[in-house]
């Protein structure tokens, strides 16, 4: 059964055709992974997917309900997290405080005037940032963190409301090669545990054929190939398009503009 | 027929004198992005400088014209020390910084002004050779208008080859752009910040000496000017010459042909057609959004965590003060102690939304003068009690901001001050105006508080109680889930939207809030002063919340209350003098440079950075 | 401040005393005018808490002040009043009503005086008032003219010097009938003094003169006049006649532009109030406007031999020419000194029960303060202007006392009896 279905999804930028007719499917407690250089659309079908954009056409279901034409905030309420490509939190705020933060808003009680922000749901944000590793720094400022360790905050928080899927724009960008498979693998296990699913996008194809239960491949705005990452592997178009210097991760970059 | 070109002409010609001051603006905006509040006074400076060198040079249209251009230099000069000896050391503090130290420039100038020229007026001779007006469908037109008209011509058409056609014109509209990229080809900053800062001021210097022949020359003609060339520089684009042009003359004609319908409210038909284009295009008619320099407020700083048991039992201990202070001092104090009380609460109510939401308004007066003008009306018009009209100021307050507030959050950054800016000229315009209702400039008298508490002793516990209540709250507010939500909002919009939290909605209500706050403080005014007019709307006002706040220090909670205090036994001590203002400016001027964080954030800082605080994790 | 900034600016150049010293200003100043006057002076001073537009209007605020403080000078001199010498407590409001009122609050709560006076703004003078009567504290009003201070919003603790803005338009009015003008324009001020004349004159020229029509009104912002366009809308109307109650920097403004752009034609009547005075005048030179039947102070022409004296005295000690403030300021000490000799004390009440009815000699000639509503009998110069020699002065002129001019008795009372 699937929990969220992406049907011809088309984009464009003052005629530039960023998405054409994007379809795909993610299944309930599926790590589903999207790959493509530079240029193919990703950022693009994320952000429709997630309430950023709005396409031209298409639709996008989650659960059972329509996606398209909803901000953000509401797609948030569905039940659906989100980490970012560059991490997003709040910096004035501690660890703790941010994962609180986001129960607060899942508990609807930002316009709560006066009881003490803090002292709010702080069981269950430590029991969060226990599973993703943080709880020992759950007092320190973000502002000051390490960048890896901000990302688990953004696990964390993402984490929070309890979602049936997880929108992970390169979750791993920025981070040095073995802290991005410690990553993923802490981020599959929890996922895997909870039955999350999961759409990630990513440059690093050994995370990619590490935790990625399925890939779909995307080049100039289309849905190119779709399968189990051997088959992606195997698929000649793919090769085409990564391939060259061999490796698929030095070839994105090339392949961008080929 | 005629006469409807005649007054056209009449408008074009203040709309010419009105370019030649606003492009000077635009230019220093749009390249350093210093939104200056003494280009007034320049102005006004040009035209006393003029009038000086016009009567020392021989007559004749040699003369004139040789004084007015050096009066023009003269001002550029001026302008490039402010620039150097100032701004370029605040150029890397919050923008807001450098806003409140040119505010401290506008009171130096205007003692100087008052030091060299003395306090009357002065009316210089009209343009030699140029006294007369010339036939045109049967009314006169002044042959000066006709110069002055062609001369802004001729200044957009120079402005445009400058910046369109040589290559320091390229960088400055690079600079526009994008900062980074100057230093990116070798370009040195500092030079060209400074040239763009003689220019703006020798154009301002102009707009002034130009004037020589129309009006006398007073003191009055800095802020008077100020309100008006803001209006234009927003209305034409910050940053855009040609905006400014097209926005001069939109204003001078709305006037001219305003007065013939409406002669009594011609500045609310200004600056309603600024607050309307601001709503549909809050960029202004020909302005681009301009990459933000940084955030107008740091947000990096943060709140302090609310006080610690022993901190609150210091806040008792300074209630418990205050409260003894009628056993203290005498009656005079009370009087002073109540305005500090009730310009603590005004700075509160601003630095909520400023620490809290970093949302920036330059107009928060408009709610201490609703709050004021609501307390008065019902008071002495409808005849409602005090306690009732307590009650209801700040609902009045808060109607106002929710109604601009609702506007207001759409923006961000500089736009948004300048959006909340022009809500306030709105206030003010129609209080100003609208004599009938309002009183006008004579303001509404006869606001005093009830039998019960029109003793000073009892009028200081009422304020004090209703000051620390309401501070009380709004700090609790903070530190409740709903500040934590809008600090998630300053924080990281693209996060807090991300976790389900509807940001504008949020500021919406901060806003409100933060309005009824100010509301309480200019209704208190009121009532101690037993009367309301519009200075409690004025830009002085606002500006005085301003930097209340940033003398305090944005980030921290008492910094609002600390700088109420500087400001008003600052003020008390030194209008004795004859000079006060310009010391008084001086001493602001001073603490921009030398505080950039407040006085409680850099005397933090420097405890953090002798090693003598556990806080300072950065 | 106070004496430390005697004689404005001038003198202030040649003053090095730095301004540490200037903050003791007044109390340093008076205390060596008291030392100058003598032992008998070592009493307490008689404290005037003097709250003024110094900055904002000191065309007419700063000779104002030079005479107020030349009548202490000659008052102290003689030995002061009741024993006790004048402290003069001067501040500047720089033209807002909220700082007159902040001003008189601190006026009173730490310097104690005993009597509030000046203001120059009628809004001013309103707002100060009304804080006399809450504080109970007597106020006089010497500058302002709003019909208000003595009528509408009259109460027990305010007096005022100076004909009001009923009494110095219905003299306009008065001569502006015996002309042949009958559409007429108005330009204002939008503020109270503005109202209450233009309202004063028409009521006063429709009286005596019914077939008269008002056609425009121009009520530009006080001292923020569109002159230009405001002049081009009143010629669009073709008025035969003007009322004009700007002055100063709107007057000025106002005569260069009415005058390049023709609206001044030799047979427009032009009424214009306060612009006879010589600090509205004199800055407007051989541009002055002639024949306009105008309010002022010719002091040039005065023959009575006590007021020339005033005069010739005002100008050997400041070295420049008297103006209507200078004559103000002065008789407002003096009246303040009547007032204390006749009550015997600074007690309020006393004071009050002294100054109703109050007749004094001034250097103006005797002046009385009506019992019935507080407003002294000063009069007003009401003739022409004319240019002589390159200077504006006042032709074919007359003084009159104001209570002719003003509105019946049972007006009056009613007004007043509202507060």
């Amino acid at each position: 059964m699937s929990v969220l279905t992406v049907s011809g999804l088309a984009k464009s930028f003052g005629g530039v055709q960023a998405l054409r007719d994007v379809n795909f499917t993610l299944a309930a407690g599926e790590i589903l992974a999207m790959i493509g250089p530079n240029g193919a659309g990703k950022s693009t079908c994320f952000n429709c997917i997630n309430g950023q954009l709005r396409p031209d056409l298409g639709s996008v279901t989650f659960a059972g309900h329509e996606l398209i034409g909803l901000p953000p905030r509401r797609i948030w309420r569905l039940g659906v997290g989100r980490t970012f490509q560059i991490t997003a939190t709040f910096g004035s705020m501690t660890v703790a405080e941010n994962v609180q933060m986001a129960l607060i808003s899942h508990h609807r009680r930002t316009r709560a005037p006066w009881t003490l922000a803090t002292r709010l749901h702080r069981e269950e944000a430590l029991a969060l940032l226990d599973a993703v590793g943080m709880r020992d720094q759950a007092e320190r400022r973000c502002s000051v963190l390490a960048y890896g360790d901000l990302k688990r905050v953004e696990l964390a928080v993402a984490l929070a409301h309890g979602p049936r899927m997880l929108l992970m724009d390169e979750p791993t960008a920025g981070m040095a090669p073995k802290e991005r498979i410690a990553l993923m693998a802490l981020t599959a296990g929890i996922v895997h545990d909870r039955g999350i699913s999961v759409l990630f996008t990513e440059h690093d194809m050994d995370v990619v054929f590490a935790n990625a239960d399925r890939i779909i491949v995307l080049n100039r705005g289309e849905l190119i190939a779709e399968g189990t990452p051997a088959a992606v592997r195997d698929n000649p178009m793919v090769q085409e398009i990564y391939l060259g210097a061999g490796s698929m991760f030095g070839a994105a970059a090339a392949g961008a503009h080929a | 027929m005629g006469f409807y070109v005649v007054q056209f002409l009449t408008g074009l010609a203040s709309a010419a004198s009105l370019f030649l001051v606003a492009s000077g603006l635009t230019i220093i905006f749009g390249v350093t992005r210093v939104v200056n509040f003494a280009h007034g006074s320049f102005y006004m400076l040009g035209a006393f400088i003029a009038y000086s060198l016009v009567k020392t040079l021989p007559l004749g249209p040699t003369g004139f014209w040789v004084g007015v251009v050096l009066a023009a230099l003269a001002v550029g000069v001026i302008g490039v020390v402010m620039e150097v000896t100032i701004l370029r050391r605040i150029y890397q503090a919050p923008e807001l910084f450098q806003l409140v130290a040119t505010f401290g420039v506008v009171m130096v100038a205007k003692d100087a002004a008052l030091l060299f020229w003395g306090p009357e007026d002065r009316l210089g001779p009209r343009a030699p050779g140029l006294n007369k007006a010339i036939e045109l469908f049967g009314s006169r037109v002044p042959e000066y208008d006709l110069v002055v008209i062609a001369l802004g011509f001729v200044v957009l058409g120079l402005l445009w080859l400058l910046f369109n056609r040589t290559r320091w014109g390229a960088v400055v509209r690079a600079a526009t752009q994008d900062r980074e990229m100057l230093s990116a080809l070798g370009i040195n900053q500092k030079l060209l910040f400074t040239a763009v800062f003689f220019l703006g001021s020798v154009l301002a210097g102009l707009g002034g000496a130009l004037q020589l022949p129309r009006a006398s020359v007073s003191h009055q003609m800095d802020l008077s000017i100020i309100a008006t060339v803001f209006v234009v520089v927003v209305l034409g684009g910050m940053g855009s010459i040609p905006g400014a042009f097209l926005a001069a003359v939109i204003i001078s004609e709305l006037s001219a042909f305003g007065i013939l319908i409406f002669p009594k409210i011609t500045l609310v038909l200004m600056f309603l057609v600024m607050v309307v284009v601001l709503v549909a295009r809050p960029f202004g008619i020909l302005g681009k959004p301009v990459p933000d320099v940084g955030e107008p407020v740091q947000s990096d700083e943060t709140l302090t965590r609310l006080p610690s048991a022993l901190g609150w039992a210091g806040y008792v201990a300074v209630v418990a003060l205050l409260l003894a202070i009628p056993m203290l001092l005498s009656e005079f104090y009370l009087v002073l102690w109540t305005q500090v009380f009730i310009f603590a609460l005004f700075a509160a109510s601003l630095h909520f939304i400023m620490g809290g939401g970093g949302m920036v308004s330059f107009g928060h007066a408009a709610y201490f003068g609703l709050g004021g003008y609501g307390c008065a009306m019902l008071l002495v018009r409808a005849g409602l009690p005090m306690e009732a009209t307590l009650l209801l100021a700040p609902v009045v307050a808060a109607a106002g901001a929710a109604l601009f507030g609702y506007f207001c959050v759409r923006l961000s950054g500089v736009y948004m001050a300048m959006l909340s800016l022009a809500f306030a000229q709105i206030v003010w315009s129609v209080v100003f105006q609208w004599s009938d209702v309002t009183g006008g400039e004579d303001g509404v008298n006869r606001v005093w508080p009830s039998p019960w508490a029109k003793d000073r002793v009892v009028f200081y516990y009422l304020t004090l109680t209703l000051a620390a209540v309401g501070i009380f709250t709004l700090w609790r507010l903070l530190f409740a889930p709903f500040g934590y939500t809008l600090r998630a909002g300053r924080d990281s919009p693209m996060r807090a939207e991300s976790i389900g939290i509807d940001i504008r909605f949020h500021r919406w209500l901060a806003f409100i809030i933060s309005g009824a706050a100010a509301g309480v403080a200019g209704s208190l005014l009121a009532l101690a002063k037993g009367f309301v007019g519009p200075t409690w709307v004025d830009i002085p006002r606002s500006i005085d919340a301003l930097m209340m706040v940033l003398i305090g220090g944005v980030q921290t909670l008492v910094g609002p209350i600390l700088g109420a205090l500087t400001f008003v036994i600052l003020e008390d001590r030194l209008s004795a003098f004859d000079y006060w203002r310009s010391a008084f400016g001086l001493i602001i001027i001073l603490i921009c440079v030398l505080m950039p964080k407040g006085i409680v954030g850099s005397g933090r800082a420097l405890i953090g950075r002798l090693g003598l605080g556990g806080g300072g994790e950065r | 401040m106070g004496p430390a900034r005697e004689a404005g600016v001038k003198v202030r150049r040649e003053d090095y005393m730095s301004q540490s010293k200037r903050l003791v200003g007044m109390v340093a100043a008076s205390a060596i005018m008291i030392g100058a006057a003598g032992a008998a002076l070592a009493a307490d001073p008689i404290k005037i808490g003097e709250i003024n537009s110094y900055t904002a209007l000191a065309d007419f605020t700063q000779p104002y002040r030079k005479g107020w403080q030349m009548a202490v000078n000659e008052i102290n001199a003689k030995g002061g009043v009741i024993g006790r010498p004048l402290e003069v407590i001067a501040r500047d409001d720089a033209g807002k009503p909220e700082n007159a009122v902040s001003i008189a609050e601190e006026l009173v709560t730490k310097d104690k005086v005993d009597i509030l006076a000046g203001t120059y703004f009628s809004h001013i003078g309103v707002a100060v008032t009304n804080f006399s009567k809450e504080k109970k504290k007597l106020f006089i009003a010497t500058e302002p003219m709003s019909d208000d201070i003595t009528w509408a919003q009259g109460h027990n603790y305010t007096f005022r010097l100076r004909a009001s803005t009923h009494i110095q338009s219905a003299m306009l009015a008065e001569e502006a009938a015996k002309t042949k003008a009958k559409r007429w324009a108005i330009v204002s001020p939008n503020y109270k003094f503005g109202q209450d004349a233009v309202a004063a004159f028409k009521r006063v020229l429709k009286e005596k003169r019914p077939d008269v029509e008002f056609v425009v009104e121009q009520w530009p912002a006080l001292g923020k006049i569109d002159a230009g366009a405001t002049v081009q809308a009143l010629a669009q109307a073709k008025p035969d006649g003007i009322f004009n109650a700007l002055f100063s920097r709107d007057l000025t403004a106002f005569v260069r532009e009415a005058d390049l752009r023709g609206l001044l034609t030799k047979d427009l009547v032009v009424a214009g109030l306060l612009t006879g005075e010589p600090e509205y005048l004199e800055p407007l030179g051989a541009e002055a406007p002639q024949g306009w039947i105008v309010t002022g102070y010719p002091w040039y022409a005065i023959t009575d031999p006590k007021h020339k004296k005033f005069i010739d005295d005002y100008q050997a000690k400041y070295k420049e020419t008297p103006k209507m403030g200078s004559l103000i300021g002065y008789v407002s000490i003096q009246a303040i000194a009547a007032m204390i000799q006749k009550a015997g004390s600074v007690d309020q009440d006393k004071l009050i029960v002294a100054m109703k009815g109050l007749t004094f000699d001034s250097v103006a000639g005797p002046v009385t303060f009506r019992d019935i509503d507080h407003q002294s009998t000063l009069g007003a110069w009401v003739g022409k202007t004319a240019v002589k020699d390159g200077k504006p002065i006042m032709v074919d002129w007359r003084y009159t006392q104001g209570p002719q001019y003003s509105i019946p008795d049972e007006e009056i009372k009613k007004l007043r009896g509202k507060e």
